[in-house]
């Protein structure tokens, strides 16, 4: 398997502030990467350190075979780059600046441009200015996606996007990504990388916390059981491994390690049970198990 | 009432936010005065040389198109003929960019929105600019009145002086508050308003320049151009002339119908929403807009327009003096001392030479201020990030600050060129032999001083982006103080070499010397590689 994007231990401080702490990032060629965390975490910055926009202080950073800052006019030449806050010219009109970053990242696909343009629904003769933020959001997603890049660097590209867009937006990236193209895709919206995504790495003050496919994460977590048997259910708070139990004599419902599922549904089996459902976890129930207990962070990388 | 909830809780934001900015304004403005009425006192200390300057400067109608009508001989009188026409435009200018920006700029960046959403009612905003406005004119014209009366000037004249400042301001602030109205775009309103003022000295000058000469042979009468023009009242209330002060009605009437119009106006458009909608524009780039050096010209093109057409203008007026100074001036040793002083001791024995030179300095520091202004735009580009997504193209950094200093350089090699040239025309027109292409070329010698300026924009922009603004502004206060004001304020020659403008030989009044031009243009190219080096190295910041 080849990387699109391998980065260690990068670090990166703005005056006393670690925006990053020893982050670690894979992403393979091909793959849909989702890269999670609460504002603040890093996201923005380890984007911009990919970008060559900013220098990282120590670290690793390969990025299609190349140096991110060494060579940012090559690489950039190979992929497009939507950020979470379009800012564009206001004087311009919005088909400019998407003929614009085309012709500035070296290539357009007009016939992929009128198509996306139907697609998101957007008006290329208004001025930059008058676009409101989904909007804005809108002609940075034409110019990237019309353009023919191996990777795709997407920093909550949807923000600011209504449901119908989001649905576009996330047939678009199926698209490239059937053609073969890689996606790092930073979002806060779960659905969207739980649909998307192939695997997601979280990250948190500036360090990976966690990273791999959904369904190695989901097995490193619990799963929700919910139980009701014909009989009184005993002996379930003596199991390793159960957590949250709610039990009235024959009904059920508990969290279980993904590693005492066995023990636990061999112990249900020797009841005469009714019914069983059990829940994969969330996404959002893993990103919460990782900072749902803790005080939020205050905003400070950008 | 409800629709004036909040006005003062706005009134005090609006005055806090412009806390360094109008006292800057003001005061500078009375620096300017204080330092033009010890001027007049002490260049043209008696009565027989005040009388011979005014009926040089009076029978000039391109003075006259510059300063306004002489209304009288004595001290207060010359005060008023040079500064006057200055200080009014200065109040105008002051007015239109405060009423805008408490207004539409707050439209168009959505903090109004915010605003809007609170306990502030629809005419709060609109209200509070322009009481803020009142405030500041008011002020403005106690400093006047001061300022001038601190020199021992009568109280009358000054008073009038000072509330010509104050209704002239509140004419113009009333004419931006329309202006704020019509556009959805900040710049534009500012623009419209800002050629208001513009054509009102022009249509003011006009009406002075075609006045009729009283039978003194020494006051002019302006002509009627001038009584429709919102900067002439404050000039027919003739401070320090017998002063008639009905005059200064006619700009309060028009501030309060303005300020009627742009209530009536706000009543019934959107928030946000101008009258005049912005037209929908091309759906595709064209092939000149898409490359680094098509988006930077594209982004200085207004700008570059419009600094180029005002140094051919101020060229053209100022060759229209060349004549009267000889006239006018000829005679007055101090005035030929402060000319080679001004023109960098070129010393030659041609006083109309000596003028141009010293004028061709002014037309340098012009450049000087357009490439300031336009290499400024790297760093609002970078801090609005626009710089952001076009640095992650495949646009290398040096290439994206090359493409502004392409553009800025050009722009201010035309416009050095035509402000030369104009000159030569005018002074052609008015029977003066310097020559079109002589000008021409003196004026475009002041380049590489301008280069020297840009350089120094870049070397900060990539040393210490976040002070860039106010280094480079600084940079050209002190390049003028020391290489224009050098010699007249007395400051040694070591201080006066930091200035670029000290090196450029004197044309036309000396011949052309290629090694300092040479020098100058080489200590450019090294700021701008050591600024371009700079900025590969550091992180794009916010």
């Amino acid at each position: 398997m080849t990387h699109a994007i391998t980065a260690t231990g990068l670090r990166k401080a703005f005056g006393r502030t670690r925006a990053l702490d020893g982050l670690d990032l894979t992403v393979a060629t091909g793959e849909v990467h989702g890269l999670l965390g609460p504002n603040g975490a890093g996201k923005s910055t380890t984007i911009r350190v990919l970008l060559g926009l900013l220098r990282a202080d120590a670290g690793e950073v390969r990025m299609l075979g190349g140096d991110p800052w060494r060579d940012a006019v090559t690489l950039h030449r190979r992929l497009a780059y939507v950020p979470g806050d379009v800012n564009l010219w206001p004087n311009l009109t919005g088909g400019e600046a998407i003929d614009l970053f085309g012709r500035l990242r070296g290539s357009l696909d007009q016939a992929r441009r009128a198509e996306l343009l139907e697609r998101f629904q957007l008006d290329p003769t208004k001025r930059c200015r008058t676009y409101s933020k989904g909007n804005r959001q809108k002609v940075a997603l034409v110019a990237a996606f019309s353009s023919d890049v191996e990777l795709f660097i997407l920093d909550e590209p949807t923000s600011g996007l209504d449901p119908l867009m989001e649905a576009a937006f996330q047939q678009t990236v199926r698209e490239v990504t059937a053609e073969g193209a890689t996606v790092l895709l930073s979002s806060h919206i779960f659905s969207e990388v739980e649909a998307l995504c192939s695997r997601v790495s979280i990250i948190r003050e500036g360090v990976t916390v966690e990273s791999g496919t959904l369904a190695e994460m989901r097995h490193l977590t619990r799963t929700t059981v919910t139980v009701e048997a014909t009989e009184p259910l005993t002996g379930l708070d003596a199991l390793p491994g159960i957590h949250d139990l709610e039990a009235d004599t024959t009904r059920a419902r508990f969290d279980v390690d993904s590693t005492a599922l066995p023990a636990v549904l061999a112990h249900l089996a020797t009841f005469d049970v009714r019914s069983l459902t059990s829940q994969p976890p969330s996404l959002e129930e893993l990103f919460m198990r990782h900072y749902g207990a803790q005080p939020a962070q205050p905003e400070t990388a950008r | 009432m409800s629709a004036y909830a909040g006005t003062g809780s706005l009134l005090r934001l609006a005055a806090r936010r412009d806390r360094i900015q109008l006292p800057i304004w003001i005061l500078a403005s009375a620096g300017l005065m204080s330092a033009g009425t010890s001027a007049v006192a002490s260049e043209f200390p008696t009565e027989e040389s005040r009388v011979t300057a005014l009926k040089g400067a009076g029978s000039s109608a391109a003075v006259l198109l510059m300063r306004g009508v002489p209304v009288g001989t004595d001290l207060g009188a010359l005060v008023n003929f040079r500064n006057l026409a200055t200080i009014l435009v200065v109040v105008a200018l002051m007015n239109t960019f405060l009423v805008v920006r408490h207004t539409r700029q707050n439209e168009e960046t959505g903090r109004a929105e915010l605003i809007g959403a609170g306990a502030v009612g629809r005419h709060a905003p609109l209200t509070a600019a322009l009481l803020l406005a009142v405030l500041a004119d008011i002020v403005f014209g106690l400093v006047m009145t001061g300022t001038i009366m601190s020199s021992g000037l009568a109280a009358e004249g000054a008073l009038a002086f000072g509330a010509a400042c104050t209704v002239t301001g509140l004419a113009f602030a009333g004419i931006a508050a329309v202006a704020a109205q019509l556009f959805q775009g900040a710049r534009a309103a500012n623009g419209l308003a800002a050629t208001i003022v513009g054509v009102a000295y022009l249509v003011r000058g006009v009406g002075d320049a075609i006045g009729e000469r009283a039978a003194d042979g020494i006051q002019v009468v302006s002509a009627w151009p001038t009584w429709v023009s919102p900067l002439g009242w404050g000039e027919l209330a003739r401070p320090y002339g017998d002063e008639r002060w009905w005059v200064l009605a006619v700009p309060l009437a028009l501030a309060v119908a303005c300020v009627i119009a742009s209530f009536v106006l706000v009543d019934r458009r959107d928030l946000g929403a101008g009258l005049i909608p912005d037209r929908p524009g091309p759906a595709f780039g064209y092939r000149y807009l898409l490359s680094p050096v098509g988006l930077a010209w594209r982004l200085h093109r207004g700008s570059t327009i419009g600094w180029v057409l005002g140094g051919f203008v101020f060229g053209l007026a100022i060759g229209s003096l060349g004549k009267a100074v000889k006239d006018a001036l000829g005679t007055n040793a101090g005035v030929i001392d402060m000319m080679e002083g001004l023109a960098g001791g070129g010393g030659g024995p041609d006083l109309v030479k000596m003028f141009f030179a010293a004028m061709m300095n002014t037309f340098g520091a012009l450049a000087a201020g357009y490439v300031i202004q336009a290499l400024l735009r790297l760093r609002s580009e970078e801090a609005g990030g626009t710089a952001e997504g076009l640095l992650a193209t495949a646009v290398s950094r040096t290439r994206w600050i090359g493409s502004h200093v392409l553009v800025t350089v050009i722009g201010a090699a035309v416009m050095l060129l035509l402000a030369g040239a104009g000159a030569g025309i005018t002074d052609a027109l008015a029977g003066g032999d310097v020559g079109i292409g002589t000008l021409a070329l003196a004026g475009l010698a002041q380049l590489p001083g301008a280069l020297v300026v840009a350089g120094f924009v870049v070397l900060v922009f990539g040393a210490l982006p976040r002070l860039s603004v106010a280094l480079a502004w600084a940079a050209l206060v002190v390049s003028i103080a020391c290489g224009l004001f050098g010699d007249l304020f007395g400051l040694p020659q070591l201080v006066r070499d930091v200035s670029p403008f000290t090196h450029v030989p004197a044309i036309p009044a000396v011949d052309p010397k290629a090694l300092p031009l040479l020098a100058l243009t080489g200590v450019a190219v090294a700021l701008t590689a050591a600024g371009m080096a700079l900025f590969r190295r550091r992180d794009l910041s916010t």
